[in-house]
């Protein structure tokens, strides 16, 4: 498979991913757009390797980088939380799992979306994040008790946490 | 025969996505037959990945929008890169005179040129990452680093990358003499007072991925890109230098979000919506 296919056979799942991380179909779509024009670009940077990994390690960085400059913009803010009224049955469900993801660090949110939605092993999402395995596996441990303590109906008090 | 050792909570967390060698696997289940706190700490992990992955499978399967076809993106890509060929000629012309035309006859044909870079690089990090008083010359806060090594260099050094991601604060720089001419190094210091230095001179290279060397105790990650070798110097630890790399290779190609998106960047966006 060429180079180009294989980036274009990651396309839904990386839609999928920024989806989740930014829930916001706009902003996803904005992040997908520049992974692929700077995963076009570093071709000469791919020397064989996972290109699932890669790209997604793109993604992952430039969210990251999109989520700083935001926090230097105090006037934005990433959160969706006021405009949806309660409600019940499955779209309520919908929602609150929207929000607690919303809620986590954005690290925590990153290595949570990679094992859980798009399959990753702990490994991989250690080389897409930069850091070691345990590191990986703590930050799904608080993003689960986060997730939990906001399904049960908690403040979450600790929410800068890394 | 099944390892009965008590199960930790990472353990937990392994089991439930799935990556517990199977010899192990039934080791969890019987304890989780036995401790029900557990179990339902573990159901309600599997509810939430159900939760996340019924709100978001369904998006993997939308058409996907025309505005991420890729013969598109490559056409803004092109553009893009028209510019930065444009600006990339521009620093060249700028620093090309004096010692490039004297060296160029013996930069030609050394295949190993990065490679003697990296070399220089590392031997100038292990030096000055143990300088107590003085591992910089110019300081970071002095607004005349950046354009003193630009014209020393002869490129077109615009701002130092940003690694504060990385807990990395920038020092500062000095110049350094090679054997293809001047040389820059920045260094950057952690929170913890780990030194990383960043190398940067002429290279007439073409464009190459990264390349890891080890020397002693130290790695150095390099690449070339559009006229510039570039040497990341650091602990022997590639897994910790790659991302900085790509940081550093990124934010350099003025495409990262530090200061502000370029007007490429909103080129493509632009054409692309």
């Amino acid at each position: 498979m060429s180079f180009r296919q294989s980036i274009e056979g990651t396309i839904p799942a990386l839609r999928r991913y920024a989806r989740a991380l930014t829930r916001n179909a706009e902003t996803a779509d904005d992040l997908v757009q520049d992974t692929l024009v700077r995963a076009l670009r570093s071709e000469h940077l791919f020397h064989g390797g996972d290109m699932r990994s890669w790209l997604y390690t793109i993604l992952t960085n430039l969210n990251r980088n999109r989520l700083r400059s935001l926090a230097r913009r105090p006037a934005m803010t990433p959160l969706n939380e006021d405009d949806a009224p309660d409600a019940s049955g499955p779209e309520a469900g919908r929602r609150d799992i929207e929000r607690a993801l919303a809620l986590l660090a954005e690290e925590q949110r990153a290595a949570l979306l990679l094992v859980v939605l798009e399959g990753l092993t702990y490994r991989e999402v250690a080389e897409v994040q930069g850091v070691p395995i345990g590191t990986v596996m703590s930050r799904l441990a608080r993003a689960r008790i986060q997730i939990k303590a906001h399904l049960d109906g908690e403040r979450p008090a600790l929410r800068r946490i890394k | 025969m099944v390892d009965r050792s008590p199960v930790t909570e990472d353990e937990l967390h392994v089991y439930v996505d799935g990556e517990l060698p199977a010899d192990r696997r039934e080791a969890v289940e019987i304890w989780l037959a036995n401790h029900p706190d557990d179990a339902a700490r573990v159901a309600g992990w599997r509810a939430q990945s159900e939760m996340i992955r019924s709100r978001y499978a369904a998006i993997a399967d939308e058409p996907v929008p025309r505005r991420l076809a890729l013969d598109r993106l490559s056409r803004g890509w092109r553009t893009w890169a028209t510019v930065a060929a444009a600006v990339i000629v521009a620093f060249a012309i700028g620093g090309a005179t004096g010692w490039m035309a004297r060296s160029s006859a013996t930069i030609a044909a050394s295949s190993s040129g990065l490679e003697a870079m990296a070399e220089e690089a590392l031997t100038a990090h292990q030096l000055y990452i143990g300088e107590v008083r003085h591992p910089i010359e110019v300081a970071a806060t002095e607004a005349h680093l950046l354009p003193w090594l630009s014209r020393r260099l002869g490129l077109q050094l615009a701002r130092t990358p940003n690694l504060q991601a990385f807990d990395l604060t920038l020092l500062g720089g000095r110049l350094l003499p090679s054997k293809k001419g001047p040389a820059a190094l920045f260094m950057y210091e952690s929170g913890s007072g780990e030194r990383i230095t960043l190398y940067v001179a002429r290279s007439t290279e073409p464009r190459s991925s990264f390349r890891y060397k080890v020397q002693d105790k130290y790695g150095a990650l390099r690449w070339s890109d559009g006229g510039y070798g570039w040497v990341l110097s650091g602990p022997n630890d590639k897994s910790r230098l790659k991302p900085i790399a790509i940081a550093i290779y990124e934010q350099l190609d003025n495409r990262g979000p530090t200061p502000a998106r370029s007007s490429a960047d909103q080129l493509i966006s632009r054409r692309g919506s």
